[in-house]
C-alpha cells in the first residue's frame, strides 16, 4: 500500500469522525425548537452536546489541514471551486459557534430566541451544504487542464448533489433525536423518540436513494456492502428506537454515517476530484499527492497522536456520560438585559 | 483587483482574529495560575477569581475559535495557487496544530467548564492547564507556519513540478524566525492578559468595590505586564536582528532607510513625502538603528535603493519594495504601544509598593482603563508590519504573493466573501464588547458561594449553557 493511499484512508477517516460527532451536535440544532418547547427544555438539549460539539468540530479543522498537507492540489482546487458553499458553512459555524457560547449570557427572552434562531440555521445549513459538497467531489466537477474549477455555483446544484445534501441532512437530523433520547429524560426524551421515527424514514428514503445512485454510477461493486450496511443500519435504528432501546439505535445511525462515508469515499477512489471536462484534467491520489517525504512525517505524527486524541475524547463522553434532565439545570446565570431594567436610578 | 480583495478580506480576517488569541493563550494561562493558586492554598478569593477572569475567558474563547475556521480555509478558497505551491511545506505544520493543539484546547475546555463538579479538583485543574498548553502549542505551529513564509528553510522548489518541497520537517519547526516570533508573540500574549487584568481591576477598585478579588487581581497583572514587557523587548530584538539578516528589506522599510548608511540613526518620527522617500523634518536617536539591526551602534544598515537594486539583479525586474508608509507607521506604533504598556506596569508597582493600602491616584486608574487599547492594537499594528514588511513575496524570495490567489474565482464571489465576513464580524465585535464590558462590570461571584465537590451524585450541574 502505497503512502498515498495511506492519506487517502486517513482522510477517509477524518471526515468519517468529523461526520460521525458534529453530526449529532448538528442534529440536536437543528432539532432545537422540536424538543424543546420551554426554555428548560431547550437548555436540557444544548446541554447535552455542551462539552464535546467543539471538540467535535476540530475533527473538520484537522481533515482540512490534513488535506491541505497531503494532497496540496486536492485543498486547493476544492476550496476555490466550492468557494460559496464552503463560505456559508464558515458563516453557519461561526454564528452557531457563538451562539452556544452567548445565549445563555443575557437572561432576555428576545435575546435567547435570536440565538436560538442561530444555532438551528447553523446546524441546519452545513448538514444540507455537506452532503452538496461531497456529492459533487463524487460525482466530478468541471475542471480544467490546470486542475482549476470551471464551473459556476450552479454547476453544484445538480439533482444528485441536491439529492446528497437531502440525505446528510436527514442522517443528521436523525443522528441528533437519537442522541438526544440516548441523553435525556422526560419530555426531551420523549420527543426525540417520536422525531426519531418520521426521521428514520426520511433518512432510508434520501440516504438509501442516494446511496443507490452512488452505487449504480460507478463501476464499484463491493461498494454494494455498505450501502447494504447503511439500509440495515437505519431500518435497525427505527426498529430498535420504537423499543426504546437508545444507545443501541445511536450507535446503528453512527455506523449508517461510517457506512455512507466509505461508499463515498470508495466510489471515488483512486480519484480524489474527477474532471466532468476531461477525465485527464481530474485529480488523484498520485497527481494531487504531496511528497513521500512529507506524507512520511505526517504518517508518524497521525500514528502516534491519534490514538491519544481518541482516547481523551472517548474519556469526556465518559465524564458526561449520565442523561440530562429538567432536575439537572440549574437557574439561568445570564445577566439581566439592558432593556429590561427600568429601575435603574437616574445619575 | 482579485489581489487587492483577496489581500484585504486576508488581512480583515487575520488581524480581527488575531484580537481573541492573544488574550485566550495569555489569560488562559493566568486562569490556570489563579486556580492553581485556589488548589494549593483554599483561598477562596482565588477560587472567584478564577471563575470572574474565566468567564470573560469563555466569551473571548468562543470568539478566537470560530474565526480561527476561516483562518485555515482562506488559503484555499482566495489562494489556491498559493496552497498548490507550498502544500507540501505549509500544511505540514498547519495539521500538526490541529491534531497536538486544537483537538486539546477544545477538548480539555469542555471538561474544565462542564467539568467543576463533576471530575477531582486536582483533575479538573489539569483540564485548565492542558487547555492552555493547547493555545500555547498552536500558536507554535502556526508560527512556524508563517515564519517558514518569512524565511523559507528545509525545502526546495522543484521547479518541475512547479511547487516548493519539504526535505526537512525539523529545520521548519527549529526555523530561528519561528523560534523569535514564537518568543515575541507569546510575550505580547501575556502584556495582552495583563493589561486586560490590570484595566478591569482598576475599574473595580477606582469604586471601591470587590477589592479583596481586584487587589491581587491589578497585583498579578502588574507583575505579569512587567516581565512580560521586558520580554517583548528581548524577544523583538532578537527578532529585529534576524529581520536585518534575513529580510533586509523589511528593515529598511521600517525605518523608510533608502540610502545605506553606518552607522545608522533611529528616527522617531518622520514627517515626509507620500511614499516616504523626501524627508522634510525629523526627530532622531544617533546609532540606534544600528544597534536594532545589528548589535552594533556602528553597523551598517542597508538602504532601499541598493537593496531594490540587489533584488533586481537576483530575480529580475519589477518592484522589490513594500509599502514604505504603512510598513514605517506601524513599526513604529507596535513598538510605541508596547512601551506605554510597559511604562504604565512601572508606574502601577511603583504605586502599590509595599503592599500600600492607601488608594492608587484617580489618574492611575483612568490610564490603566485606557491602557486596553495599548496591547491590541501593538497586536494589530505588529502583524500588518510583519505581513506588509514582506511583501510582494508571499514567499520570500520564492512566490510572489501576486502569483498566489485563485485563477478560479472571481471577482464578485471574492467581493461577497469580503462584504459578508466584514459585516458579519463588525457585527460580531458589537456583541463581544456588550458581553464583555456587561460581564467585566458584573464582578465576580459573590464570597461565600458553594465551593464545587465532585461526585457521581444526581443533582443539578454547577455549570451549564
Amino acid at each position: 500500500m502505497e503512502l498515498t493511499d495511506i492519506w487517502f484512508l486517513l482522510i477517509a477517516v477524518l471526515w468519517t469522525g468529523y461526520f460521525v460527532l458534529d453530526g449529532f451536535d448538528f442534529g440536536v440544532g437543528m432539532l432545537l425548537p422540536a424538543v424543546g418547547r420551554t426554555e428548560t427544555d431547550r437548555r436540557v438539549a444544548i446541554n447535552t452536546i455542551g462539552p464535546v460539539w467543539d471538540g467535535n468540530e476540530v475533527w473538520l479543522l484537522v481533515a482540512g489541514g490534513a488535506t491541505f498537507a497531503a494532497f496540496p492540489e486536492w485543498y486547493a482546487s476544492l476550496f476555490s471551486g466550492f468557494y460559496l458553499p464552503l463560505l456559508l458553512i464558515l458563516v453557519a459555524l461561526i454564528v452557531r459557534g457563538v451562539a452556544f457560547e452567548f445565549r445563555g449570557k443575557i437572561d432576555s427572552p428576545r435575546w435567547r430566541r435570536n440565538w436560538d434562531r442561530a444555532i438551528v440555521v447553523g446546524s441546519a445549513l452545513p448538514a444540507l451544504l455537506w452532503g452538496v459538497a461531497f456529492a459533487n467531489v463524487v460525482q466530478g466537477v468541471p475542471l480544467d487542464a490546470d486542475h482549476e474549477f470551471t464551473g459556476t455555483v450552479l454547476t453544484l446544484l445538480n439533482p444528485y448533489a441536491l439529492l446528497g445534501g437531502l440525505a446528510t441532512l436527514s442522517l443528521f437530523a436523525l443522528h441528533g433525536a437519537v442522541f438526544l433520547a440516548l441523553k435525556t429524560t422526560g419530555d426531551v426524551r420523549v420527543r426525540a423518540a417520536g422525531l426519531a421515527r418520521g426521521l428514520g424514514v426520511a433518512a432510508i428514503v434520501t440516504g438509501g436513494g442516494f446511496l443507490v445512485w452512488t452505487f449504480l454510477a460507478h463501476d464499484r461493486l463491493w461498494t454494494a456492502v455498505p450501502v447494504l450496511v447503511a439500509a440495515g443500519a437505519l431500518i435497525g435504528t427505527v426498529v430498535l428506537n420504537a423499543r426504546g432501546r437508545e444507545g443501541w439505535a445511536f450507535l446503528l445511525t453512527a455506523t449508517a454515517i461510517v457506512a455512507v462515508t466509505v461508499t463515498l469515499f470508495g466510489a471515488l477512489y483512486p480519484e480524489v476530484l474527477p474532471s466532468t471536462t476531461d477525465p485527464a484534467f481530474g485529480l488523484n491520489t498520485t497527481n494531487a499527492a504531496s511528497t513521500p517525504y512529507t506524507l512520511t512525517i505526517m504518517t508518524w505524527v497521525a500514528v502516534v497522536f491519534t490514538p491519544v486524541v481518541v482516547a481523551y475524547q472517548a474519556w469526556t463522553f465518559w465524564v458526561f456520560r449520565r442523561r440530562l434532565g429538567a432536575a439537572d439545570i440549574p437557574a439561568a446565570a445570564g445577566l439581566p438585559a439592558r432593556t429590561d431594567r427600568t429601575d435603574e436610578p437616574v445619575r | 483587483m482579485n489581489l487587492d480583495l483577496a489581500r484585504w478580506q486576508f488581512a480583515i480576517v487575520t488581524v480581527y482574529h488575531f484580537l481573541f488569541v492573544p488574550l485566550t493563550i495569555g489569560l488562559s494561562v493566568l486562569v490556570a495560575g489563579m486556580q492553581t493558586a485556589w488548589y494549593r492554598t483554599d483561598d477562596e478569593r482565588y477560587l472567584r477569581m478564577t471563575k470572574f477572569w474565566g468567564k470573560l475567558l469563555l466569551i473571548n474563547f468562543a470568539l478566537g475559535v470560530v474565526t480561527g475556521i476561516v483562518q485555515e480555509f482562506q488559503f484555499g478558497m482566495n489562494w489556491s495557487d498559493y496552497s498548490r505551491y507550498v502544500g507540501d511545506v505549509f500544511g505540514a505544520p498547519l495539521a500538526v496544530e490541529g491534531l497536538l493543539a486544537f483537538f486539546l484546547e477544545s477538548t480539555f475546555l469542555g471538561l474544565w467548564i462542564f467539568g467543576w463538579d463533576r471530575l477531582p479538583k486536582r483533575l479538573h485543574l489539569a483540564c485548565i492547564w492542558l487547555a492552555s498548553i493547547g493555545t500555547v502549542l498552536s500558536a507554535y505551529f502556526i508560527l512556524a507556519a508563517n515564519s517558514w513564509m518569512q524565511h523559507p528553510v528545509g525545502s526546495v522548489v522543484n521547479t518541475e513540478r512547479g511547487r516548493a518541497e519539504l526535505v526537512d520537517f525539523g529545520a521548519v519547526l527549529t526555523n530561528s524566525t519561528a523560534v523569535g516570533a514564537f518568543l515575541h508573540t507569546i510575550t505580547a500574549c501575556f502584556v495582552t492578559a495583563g493589561m486586560f487584568v490590570l484595566a478591569i481591576s482598576a475599574w473595580h477598585l477606582a469604586r471601591g468595590q470587590h477589592t479583596e478579588v481586584f487587589r491581587p487581581s491589578m497585583r498579578l497583572a502588574l507583575v505579569t505586564v512587567l516581565i512580560a514587557s521586558l520580554g517583548v523587548v528581548v524577544t523583538g530584538d532578537l527578532q529585529a536582528r534576524l529581520m536585518t539578516e534575513q529580510q533586509p528589506m523589511k528593515m529598511a522599510a521600517a525605518e523608510a532607510l533608502y540610502d545605506t548608511v553606518a552607522p545608522a540613526s533611529f528616527s522617531l518620527v518622520t514627517i515626509g513625502s507620500l511614499d516616504g522617500s523626501q524627508e522634510v523634518w525629523s526627530l532622531r536617536v544617533p546609532r540606534i538603528l544600528s544597534f536594532m539591526a545589528t548589535g552594533s551602534f556602528d553597523g551598517r544598515v542597508e538602504g532601499i535603493n541598493d537593496l531594490q537594486a540587489a533584488a533586481e539583479q537576483a530575480y529580475g525586474p519589477g518592484d522589490y519594495t513594500p509599502n514604505i508608509p504603512a510598513t514605517y507607521w506601524t513599526f513604529r506604533l507596535m513598538i510605541g504601544f508596547g512601551l506605554l504598556a510597559g511604562l504604565l506596569s512601572v508606574a502601577g508597582l511603583w504605586l502599590t509598593r509595599r503592599r500600600a493600602r492607601r488608594a492608587l491616584p484617580r489618574w492611575f486608574h483612568t490610564a490603566a482603563l485606557a491602557g486596553l487599547v495599548l496591547p491590541f492594537a501593538a497586536n494589530s499594528t505588529g502583524w500588518i508590519f510583519t505581513e506588509m514588511g514582506r511583501q510582494p513575496w508571499a514567499v520570500y524570495g520564492v512566490l510572489r504573493t501576486a502569483d498566489g490567489v485563485s485563477p478560479s474565482v472571481g471577482t464578485p464571489l471574492v467581493l461577497t466573501s469580503l462584504v459578508v465576513l466584514t459585516l458579519l464580524y463588525g457585527a460580531l465585535a458589537v456583541v463581544e464588547g456588550y458581553l464583555m464590558v456587561r460581564y467585566a462590570k458584573a464582578g465576580p461571584p459573590p464570597a461565600g458561594a458553594a465551593t464545587p465537590t465532585a461526585s457521581d451524585e444526581p443533582r443539578p450541574l454547577a455549570v451549564a449553557y
